[in-house]
């Protein structure tokens, strides 16, 4: 077997919370809790859980956007929870995020070329402006948006073509790793499901991995090779997609399942 | 009679000194202990359409511009505002997506609920707050004596919900709004929800309007549906029916962009395109620039009704062969 490409080894990482009055002690919240899993090259793992599990925690502290209190990452075989800043940065490249609101992530003030274009420069892959302009063009018709918007603001798109442009954003780098946080979860059911098709379809083309965080047991199934269930912290159950769905073993997992809302055609298929 | 009935309702926007239309003629009715689902995706009109039943566009730059709203044979456009007040809040009550746009986050639930009771009927404030105590057990807080005293931000968001739903049920109502109740909670809460107002429903006799952009959870909860596109009714039938035998080709792209849990499938049939703006003019269907089947004639004229069924019908003018 080949060594995977992320390997995470008893993960945890707590807040701590001030509580307010002189005498109250501080609390403490153990949002990633000692979880551990591997994602190979071209694998899509998804986590999958309630909201306050702490799917966002995992994606934060992966991204050093969160201090890990303790456990090990390693990626491509270094520990990246412990390394310096100044060695992590390099890495920030080859591990990139996608978020629910890619409003927010992007810059309202900078045109649609220079919000793709910022990272080619930062990372240095792009030697001229021409060269710089043909990956944005090139970029922009991978995610299916006419290379004309280059010019156009973050504010006249729609939610759904401003997820394009993050997606955009994200593979004009040529990552390793994407981490998904909820990248579909604002979006109409339509939009979804094309947004949806368009992360697959980038997956499948360029083999990267993906660790892709939802609440939403139909998108997971859509789009994962494997899926670990988290609840409280902790991963209760991880296994293929085809085992969690068709077979789950963990009560909390057919839990979940059971309460999702269906329309009854769709059962009937099964 | 119909305990609500909505016929050929108009809603415009005032904007830039335009009245520009956002609701264009629906009609649905509800009967009594019936539950209506309202489908579709943002921005077609079903927030506006609950509002506008409620009264409550006072004060926005929405107007009726058309139409009539009736409830138990009354006709609510015609009502003063006292009057109006009279009937919202207990013959009809409205819960919204966040529960925080009703509840007030400095006072204790327990009190709201009380001044919701004696705003509406002759009660004392001993009597209420039993009464509101009640009401809390009813929609399964835990330990209501010692809940009511509770301010919301003390509550989880399921718990927020279900007293929305107790306060909106405090006057006994005979119609229930529920504009996308458990769009912001967990599948788990959301189902613990969806199955109280069910509950209630059965116990109480309410009818329901629940509005929704997720046709699992219409398909799961309502005896008939309605589903809106860009400010009309594109298709209605009763559930079964609906799902038996799709009708319009904008309720088998909703259908089909639904990544679904009980099954593998490849490529999710997405609608391409998007809910135009309530600014954009469209000539014909205003579906037809995202519909797969579009010809000459959806271009050119809009579709009228087309009746499939005994009550289900379709505004495509390929109604009966957009059914397989
Ligand atoms: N910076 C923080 N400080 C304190 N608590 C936090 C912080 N970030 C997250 N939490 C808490 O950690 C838990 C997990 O949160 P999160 O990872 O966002 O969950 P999810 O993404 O699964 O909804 C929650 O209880 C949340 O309130
Ligand atoms: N107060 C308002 N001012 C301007 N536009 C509005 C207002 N309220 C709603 N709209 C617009 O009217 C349309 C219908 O809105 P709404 O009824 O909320 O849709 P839905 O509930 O189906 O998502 C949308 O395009 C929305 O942006
Ligand atoms: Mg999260
Ligand atoms: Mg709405």
């Amino acid at each position: 077997m080949s060594a995977p490409l992320l390997s995470v080894r008893d993960l945890k990482t707590h807040f701590t919370v001030k509580q307010p009055g002189l005498f109250s002690d501080d609390r403490i919240v153990r949002a990633v809790d000692g979880i551990s899993f591997d994602i190979e090259p071209g694998e899509v793992l998804s986590l999958v859980g309630e909201s306050g599990c702490g799917k966002s925690t995992v994606g934060r502290t992966l991204t050093r956007l969160e201090e890990a209190t303790s456990g090990v990452a390693e990626f491509e075989g270094q520990d990246i929870l412990q390394m310096p800043p100044a060695a992590f940065r390099p890495l920030r490249r080859d591990i990139q995020m996608i978020f629910q609101d890619p409003f927010a992530s992007l810059n309202p003030r900078l045109t649609i070329a220079r919000t793709l274009g910022e990272p080619l420069f930062i990372h240095k892959l792009a030697k001229s402006r021409e060269e710089a302009r043909r990956k944005i063009g090139e970029t922009l018709e991978l995610v299916g948006m006419d290379p004309a918007v280059m010019s156009r603001y973050p504010h006249e798109f729609s939610g759904g073509q401003r997820q394009r442009i993050g997606i955009a954003r994200v593979m004009i780098v040529e990552p390793k790793l994407v981490i998904a946080d909820e990248a579909v979860s604002a979006l109409d059911v339509s939009i979804q499901a094309q947004v949806l098709n368009l992360i697959k379809r980038l997956q499948r083309k360029s083999g990267i991995a993906m660790l892709f965080i939802s609440h939403d047991l139909g998108v997971v199934r859509h789009i994962s090779d494997r899926v670990a269930v988290m609840f409280k912290g902790q991963i209760v159950e991880m296994g293929d997609k085809h085992q969690i769905f068709e077979a789950p073993k963990h009560a909390y997992t057919q839990e979940l399942l059971s309460a999702i809302p269906r329309v009854a055609s769709h059962r009937e298929a099964v | 009679m119909p305990l609500l009935e909505v016929d050929n309702l108009e809603i415009a926007i005032a904007m830039r000194g335009q009245l520009l239309p956002v609701v264009r003629g629906i009609s649905f009715s509800v009967d009594e202990g019936e539950t209506l689902g309202i489908v579709g995706e943002s921005g077609c009109g079903k927030s506006l359409t609950s509002l506008a039943i409620m009264g409550l566009l006072d004060g926005t730059p929405v107007r009726i511009t058309g139409g009539d709203i009736r409830f138990e044979g009354q006709d609510l456009r015609q009502l003063n505002r006292r009057e109006r007040r009279a009937i919202m809040g207990s013959r009809m009550a409205m819960i919204f997506q966040e529960p925080m746009t009703s509840l007030n986050p400095v006072y204790r639930i327990g009190d709201q609920i009380v001044e919701n009771l004696r705003q509406h009927q002759k009660i004392s404030q001993k009597a209420a707050r039993a009464r509101a105590i009640e009401l809390l057990e009813l929609v399964r807080i835990p330990e209501p004596q010692q809940r009511v005293d509770s301010y919301p931000h003390q509550m989880s968001g399921g718990q927020r919900q279900r007293v929305m739903i107790a306060m909106a049920l405090s006057c006994d109502p005979k119609l229930l709004i529920a504009d996308e109740p458990t769009t912001a909670l967990d599948v788990t809460v959301q189902k613990e929800v969806l199955d109280l107002m069910a509950d209630l429903q059965e116990r109480m006799g309410t009818a329901i309007v629940l509005i929704s952009h997720d046709l699992g959870v219409i398909a799961e909860t309502c005896d008939k549906v309605a589903v809106m596109y860009r400010g009309k009714i594109a298709e209605a039938a009763p559930t079964d029916d609906l799902f038996a035998r799709l009708a319009h080709p904008y309720t088998r792209g909703l259908l089909n962009s639904i990544p679904v849990v009980d099954r593998d499938v490849e490529w999710l049939e997405a609608i391409p395109g998007r809910v135009p703006g309530i600014d954009e003019d469209i000539e014909g269907c205003a579906f037809h620039p995202r519909c797969p089947r579009a010809q000459d004639i959806c271009r050119r004229n809009e579709p009228k009704q087309h009746r499939i069924g005994n009550e289900h019908t379709s505004h495509c003018h390929f109604a009966e062969e957009a059914a397989p």
